[in-house]
């Protein structure tokens, strides 16, 4: 959350000192610029260009592709699991925050909270290789409780989604613990001393409080799960169709001919969808701020 | 009900003892808090716990390190480890190096440009990494024809050196924007960056030695925090490498998880190790991480 960062300007002192400053001083921006409309622009125009073109003639044939059959499968696949893995991690995160969040003990809070800022950032291959040690085919827990003969298996929808959580709920833990603790006690007297139950507590003020905090961090875990593509692809390679994997395919030269331009259509549905959901949580982000002071 | 608490004091239902009348309900709360730290307590710890076992408990032998002295001896460990710094090290210097005369002008000279720049060092986590890496990929060829009659050739062919691929590290400074940005803009709004400057250049002081002497000692906490997140992601990126077919560490942990399940677990108990004490150095710099990272 970035703060407002115009201040109160002091009053310029050096006789004009910086307004030489000021007609040249923008040209220190220019590399960065220059640098982010080759290096992210060019990227980016060439997935926009890519996905309308087929064999150099504009079409709309590659994204009605992406939109079809198999590729329809993974996009659906990838939203699925996102959306499960928000849902999911935002409640259970909330539920966790709230404990840490009421409780006395200033260590518990102090280590949940470092270790959701590790947690939330440990991911990729390292993160699918714990899992795999633990409940995979040979995972230790797996043989020591024999987990396989009841048909137990890590590699399929919900085991990605059960190893997703690992770094969602930290994620939502650090997102939640300020809006929880920005929750305060005398709003709670308040209402029970009016005479409501703890559930109207919470429907009416609790709930409501805490609602744009809630449905940005839904949009940080689904953003986070919709883009990772590392774990997915060290744990369950494509027994699990998602549109991250797809693509992964597809730019590692595993495609049909004529299809390659479909990895383009396919990553611009995915920055649509990414976009989509962003919109969400940017204004959201500034409401919350109004409360949590 | 409940007694009234005074302004800044702890919840009220974390305090048993004061709620006389609150029968049972102060228990309630106890207990399903401790549910819920149990069930968290589990679900994060017995993964790294069975890792770790899983690493030096190998069927037929019993206890034994020799996973953790083997990953020093498996093929390409050391070259795919000091691939991983050196893109880390040229990474961090790059997005340093671009970022903050850019951020220092449209502090001084620009203020105008301040929300284009924000909302360009946004942008990049819209983008999932993978869509990024296709758009590189088909932008990559297209260079090189275009490129091939002029002088610049030999630079696109010198950014995809097999050895030290600096496309990579165009990239990582890309997905690395967002974080640095956030980390900088918080050192930075929390000093008067006008009035050093301004104090600095009165006496006499040049540009370079505004920014070596002045602003980066005032903003160390923000530039190691920039330093250590930046080192973190490209320490742990995948997809861009794999895709564009180059064999970083985390590349390599996967290619070598096939013939050496024990080691890749390993390397990847070893990795959450340093996530951890990377997150910290960068806590213990002063920065607070935001929570939408």
């Amino acid at each position: 959350m970035t703060g407002p960062s115009t201040g109160g300007r002091p009053a310029r002192t050096g006789r004009g000192l910086l307004a030489r400053a000021r007609s040249v001083g923008w040209l220190a921006a220019l590399p960065l610029l220059v640098f982010y409309a080759v290096v992210f622009g060019g990227p980016a125009v060439m997935i926009v260009i890519g996905a309308f073109t087929v064999d150099g003639r504009p079409s709309l044939d590659n994204m009605e592709r992406s939109l079809q059959g198999g590729y329809l499968i993974a996009l659906l696949g990838s939203v699925r699991l996102s959306a499960v893995v928000a849902v999911a991690g935002a409640v259970l995160g909330t539920f966790l925050a709230q404990a840490v969040v009421t409780s006395r003990s200033r260590w518990l809070r102090e280590s949940v909270l470092t270790a959701s800022g590790v947690l939330a950032n440990f991911g990729g291959v390292p993160l699918a290789f714990l899992w795999i040690a633990t409940l995979g085919n040979a995972g230790v827990v797996t043989t020591t409780f024999g987990l396989d003969r009841f048909g137990w298996s890590l590699y399929n929808f919900w085991g990605l989604a059960l190893v997703y959580l690992y770094f969602s709920v930290p994620l939502m833990v650090l997102v939640m613990t300020p809006a929880l603790d920005g929750l305060r006690p005398q709003w709670r007297e308040a209402a029970l001393n009016c005479g409501a139950t703890p559930w109207q507590f919470w429907r009416h003020v609790g709930i409501p409080v805490l609602a744009p905090s809630l449905l940005g961090g839904v949009v940080l875990l689904f953003g986070g799960a919709f883009a990772a593509y590392a774990t997915a692809a060290a744990m369950v390679g494509a027994t699990v169709p998602l549109v991250t994997l797809m693509i992964g395919d597809a730019l590692s030269g595993q495609v049909l001919v004529g299809h390659q331009n479909v990895a383009l259509a396919l990553s611009l549905d995915m920055i649509l969808v990414a976009g989509l959901v962003m919109a969400v949580y940017l204004p959201l982000q500034r409401r919350s701020a109004r409360w949590l002071r | 009900m409940a007694t009234l608490t005074p302004a800044p004091a702890v919840l009220s239902d974390t305090a048993p003892a004061k709620h006389p009348g609150g029968l049972g309900r102060p228990r309630t709360v106890r207990v399903w808090r401790g549910v819920v730290l149990l069930i968290a307590a589990l679900y994060f710890l017995v993964p790294m716990a069975t890792a770790f076992v899983f690493t030096v408990n190998v069927p037929n032998v019993g206890f034994t390190l020799d996973a953790y002295t083997r990953i020093f001896t498996v093929e390409g460990f050391v070259s795919s480890l000091s691939l991983s710094l050196g893109l880390a090290a040229a990474t961090i210097v790059l997005v340093l190096l671009l970022l903050l005369p850019a951020m220092l002008a449209v502090r001084l000279a620009a203020p105008r440009l301040k929300p284009v720049l924000e909302v360009l060092c946004t942008l990049p986590m819209v983008v999932p990494p993978i869509s990024f890496t296709a758009g590189i990929s088909s932008l990559l060829p297209w260079a090189q024809d275009v490129l091939a009659p002029t002088p610049f050739y030999q630079t696109i062919i010198t950014i995809q050196d097999q050895r030290f691929p600096l496309i990579l590290v165009l990239a990582y400074v890309v997905l690395a924007l967002p974080f640095a940005y956030r980390s900088l803009d918080s050192a930075l709004t929390a000093i008067d960056v006008r009035t050093l400057v301004e104090a600095a250049r009165n006496c006499g002081a040049s540009w370079p030695r505004v920014m070596l002497s002045v602003i980066v000692p005032n903003i160390r906490s923000g530039l190691a925090g920039a330093s250590f997140l930046t080192l973190a992601l490209v320490l742990g990126e995948y997809t861009v490498a794999r895709l564009l077919g180059y064999v970083p560490f985390p590349v390599w942990i996967v290619m070598i998880s096939g013939s050496q399940a024990q080691v890749s677990v390993a390397v990847s108990v070893f990795s959450l190790l340093l996530t951890w004490a990377l997150l910290l150095a960068v806590s213990s710099a002063g920065v607070r991480k935001g929570s939408a990272s």
